[in-house]
């Protein structure tokens, strides 16, 4: 009999019009290292966010057993105080706080009705000591790297008294050194008896710290592996989270026409006054007509800030370098100078600063090409309508009218809008920042086909991806970044997912 | 689909909107019968909507300011300083009217435009900006009427604008003439041009509403309007301030709804970053935002000034909040991106119908300001029980 911390039994999780767990389970023995594995939507983060109260009871089907418990969990106090302690991707830190101020942060050790600052450093140092965080309690959080920032969250979470711990993917915003060190320490953890669930992309950490690897592929639990039994391989791993030939996901695109150079960056920096450092270093980069360039790389390589640093620079970099667009040196003033230029930027926060979520279909087809449904500033609405109408059938946009609100449509139906709207620009060079993130693979198929065509259409097309397959299936050319800085150009036929990966982790 | 489900689903899906108009309708009904349907006489009407036109052009302002994500707090003692100044230079400075109006409006724009500069470009909360020029102008006010205190104003041209009403022509049955011609021509307009909407939207192919329900709706309109020109042609006609309130609505309501400059303040309030990144200029709203915010703060300093025809040293006290309290009565959301010109003008009415009946029942001063707070709050809580069902 298997000593089993938790048991997720069957879950199913539904969001209007998408299945996001269908009869999921999932299985951690107590003092192990389960490793949670799936491509990007597979249902990794909702299950997680089924385990620790965020999706609260009753809003899904199925039972979580605890500790031999069945659990309902109505918040994340709930799950907190059962004793599993979750660390998601962007780290929830208050950056102007000192580091003891955060580890007993909504924790705080009282003394009668006031807080007793004095336990608090003694404390926060014996966390830190845990962790083997070197540095003084009265650190603010600003000051130290993502790294160490991540292993304050971990002092937190053990502060708490925590018998599960789960982390999402804690080391994709870390160097090499310092994933080591938290590999390391979960190692440590585990054998004072902590269990721990890691959601991870990178397959060389799941083999080298998972005792068991649980494979997620859409909404579906696949597999659970078992290292003990040498189960956890790449090939295997691979072989189940993709389930498929990974030729089958991309479209095929016969004819490459590729033409002449439209856009150029020659030695292009880019100084961000308000963190006070450089996020693109010396780029030298060329975009081709009829051609799609990959931009690879981890998050925070700096890939948003140098399309965004083209793009019109919003967010006022300090810039120096040389900007070419189809022959002709270039400097934007604003975006919408940008725009005029040709060049289209999708955002990869579609919620956030890419639509205008209360707003229905059509206003955001239409709002960045007002020209194209006015005359001298007044508008055409009926043209709008059109348009919109127009957008919505040959994007395949699946609302019940074009006065639906963007906030209500699911995220491969926003990502369309969002394509569509930029579309109507009308554009020669469209940037797409993480075009696929968060949306199911039917969605993700239809994208990908748009963006053959468009090619086709003699467009040129940058693609930022996180997503090895998606980078490598797609582009025709590959940048690989990381710290700012292009590290490597790799044509697309002596690439494979391991120099990616060597030249992103430099 | 019938005559009756098609209604049902049109105000259904539109309850938003028409939500104020029925609590409007609403409201002057229960006074109407309260007293006797003296509420409801000419002479009322005609005074409670005078009344409520220097708080309603500034509502309409406000509405905007408050669609972008900021406030402006500054209006109330702008209205008044500018009103002051106004006085000044028809009284002590001798300036004809036609002079004094486009200079005091320019001014207000330039007060609009410096605040726009301190949200805008140097980013300071809209909320403290607007305080400082609050407490700037309300100094400033007393610092100009210091010497003299109230000025009487004697330009009988000037006092018209808060006070007068359109020439009559004639009278009809003691109709004013003008007035109802003004009233059929209204309708007139209305109905060309819903009509000329609907054949467009044909000639488009989209779907219209039955022909049924279209003529119930112009019906419905038609009569209204010409309800309230009687109403009002039965006293003195139409006002000077009436007629200025409704170009401000039509020329806003234009602004707003039907050209890429109201879409852009839209799409700034819905999302900045997101309208930036669109390549619309968010700095540029926020100037014009607020350039014409002070404008409008300057008309309504002009009107109250001629309603009183004097400047007292006290003008604009809690215009703001009345303003304020009129756009959020009339819809618009703090969130940002919602609400409309038209929402503004009916919220300023119904705090006007409030006040209006309140006095004729007699009601204490102290009871009125708590009914309008619980109107108020009233308005905010439907405002978001529905926004929680649409979303």
């Amino acid at each position: 009999m298997n000593d089993y911390i938790l048991e997720m039994n069957n879950i199913t999780k539904e969001f209007p019009g998408v299945k996001a767990l269908s009869d999921v389970s999932f299985k951690v023995e107590k003092g192990e290292i389960h490793c949670l594995i799936g491509e990007n939507g597979a249902g990794k983060s909702t299950l997680m966010k089924v385990l620790s109260g965020v999706y609260p009871y009753g809003t899904y089907k199925g039972d979580i057993v605890f500790e031999g418990e069945v659990q309902q969990f109505n918040e994340i106090n709930d799950s907190v105080r059962a004793g599993i302690g979750i660390i998601y991707q962007e780290l929830a830190l208050f950056p102007d706080l000192t580091v003891y101020e955060n580890i007993f942060a909504g924790n705080e050790i009282k003394k009668g009705p006031f807080v007793d600052w004095n336990e608090t450093v003694v404390q926060a140092t014996r966390m830190l000591k845990k962790v083997k965080l070197n540095v003084t309690p009265e650190t603010l959080i600003k000051d130290l790297g993502v790294g160490k920032q991540q292993l304050v969250e971990i002092a937190k979470a053990l502060s708490k008294d925590v018998k599960l711990l789960i982390l999402d993917e804690p080391t994709a915003a870390l160097n090499e050194n310092d994933s080591e060190n938290l590999l390391d320490l979960l190692k440590e953890l585990k054998s004072q008896g902590i269990s721990c669930i890691m959601i991870s992309h990178k397959l060389k950490e799941v083999i080298s710290i998972a005792d068991k690897a649980t494979v997620l592929r859409d909404g579906k639990t696949i597999c659970t592996l078992d290292a003990q039994k040498g189960e956890i391989t790449e090939s295997i791993i691979i072989k189940n989270m993709v389930g498929r030939e990974i030729e089958d996901i991309y479209p095929k695109r016969p004819d490459k026409k590729i033409g002449e150079t439209v856009l150029k960056l020659t030695d292009w920096s880019a100084y961000d006054t308000q963190l006070g450092r450089k996020v693109a270093k010396n780029i030298n980069l060329e975009v081709k007509k009829g051609e799609i360039v990959g931009i690879a790389g981890l998050m925070g390589s700096g890939r948003t800030e140098l399309a965004l640093s083209i793009f019109g620079n919003p967010k006022n970099y300090k810039l120096a370098g040389e900007l070419e667009v189809h022959g002709e040196k270039k400097n934007f003033k604003h975006t919408s100078d940008a725009i005029k230029a040709g060049i289209a930027y999708v955002t990869e926060d579609r919620k956030g600063d890419g639509l205008f979520l209360i707003q229905d279909i059509k206003i955001n087809v239409s709002a960045a090409h007002m020209k194209g449904i006015s005359k001298k500033g007044i508008l055409n609405l009926n043209e709008e309508v059109k348009v919109g109408t127009d957008y919505k059938k040959s994007l395949n946009i699946k609302a019940s009218s074009l006065e639906q609100v963007v906030g209500k449509l699911s995220g491969g139906n926003q990502q369309k809008v969002s394509l569509g709207k930029w579309l109507f620009t009308g554009p020669r060079i469209l940037i797409l920042d993480e075009p696929t993130r968060g949306i199911d693979v039917g969605a993700k198929f239809e994208i990908y086909t748009i963006m053959n065509e468009l090619i086709k259409e003699g467009l040129s097309i940058i693609m930022i991806s996180s997503e090895l397959g998606e980078i490598m299936g797609m582009s025709d050319r590959i940048y690989v970044m990381a710290e700012g800085a292009v590290k490597g150009e790799l044509a697309i036929e002596e690439t494979t997912q391991e120099t990616i990966m060597e030249l992103a982790t430099q | 689909m019938n005559l009756f489900t098609e209604a049902k689903s049109i105000v259904k899906l539109n309850i938003r909107d028409y939500g104020m108009y029925i609590a409007l309708i609403v409201i002057m009904l229960t006074f109407t019968i309260m007293t006797d349907g003296l509420f409801i006489s000419s002479r009322n009407i005609s005074n409670l909507l005078d009344s409520a036109g220097y708080i309603a052009v500034l509502a309409v302002g406000m509405t905007l300011v408050i669609v972008i994500r900021h406030i402006d707090l500054s209006v109330g003692f702008v209205a008044g300083f500018l009103g002051a100044v106004a006085a000044i230079f028809m009284t002590q400075l001798g300036f004809s009217i036609w002079i004094t109006i486009p200079v005091i409006l320019l001014f207000g724009i330039l007060i609009g435009c410096f605040n726009g500069f301190l949200i805008a470009q140097l980013g300071i909360p809209a909320f403290v900006a607007t305080l400082a020029g609050m407490l700037i102008f309300r100094g400033a006010l007393l610092n100009v009427t210091e010497d003299t205190g109230t000025i009487i104003i004697n330009n009988d041209q000037f006092n018209a604008i808060g006070n007068g009403f359109i020439p009559s022509l004639m009278l009809v049955n003691g109709l004013h003439l003008l007035s109802l011609l003004v009233g059929v021509a209204a309708i007139i307009l209305y109905i060309y041009s819903e009509i000329s909407t609907r054949k467009n939207k044909m000639t488009y192919g989209f779907d219209v509403m039955s022909s049924g329900i279209f003529l119930i709706k112009l019906l419905l309109v038609s009569l209204i309007i010409a309800y309230i020109t009687w109403i009002l042609a039965g006293y003195n006609g139409f006002s000077w301030t009436m007629v200025i309130m409704l170009l401000v609505v039509v020329i806003y309501h234009f602004l707003t709804t039907k050209t890429v400059l109201g879409r852009n303040i839209y799409a700034v309030g819905s999302n900045p970053e997101a309208a930036h990144l669109s390549g619309i200029n968010v700095k540029k709203i926020t100037y014009i935002v607020f350039g014409s915010m002070g404008m409008l703060a300057a008309l309504s300093g002009l009107l109250f000034t001629s309603r009183l025809q004097s400047a007292t040293t006290t003008a604009g006290t809690l215009f703001e909040l009345d303003a304020i309290a009129a756009a959020y009565v009339g819809g618009v959301s703090s969130a940002g991106g919602v609400g409309r010109v038209t929402g503004a003008i009916i919220g300023a009415v119904v705090m006007a119908c409030l006040s209006s009946g309140m006095n004729l029942l007699g009601t204490g001063i102290s009871y009125q300001y708590m009914i309008r707070g619980g109107v108020l709050a009233a308005a905010v809580i439907f405002d978001v029980m529905t926004r929680r069902q649409r979303a």
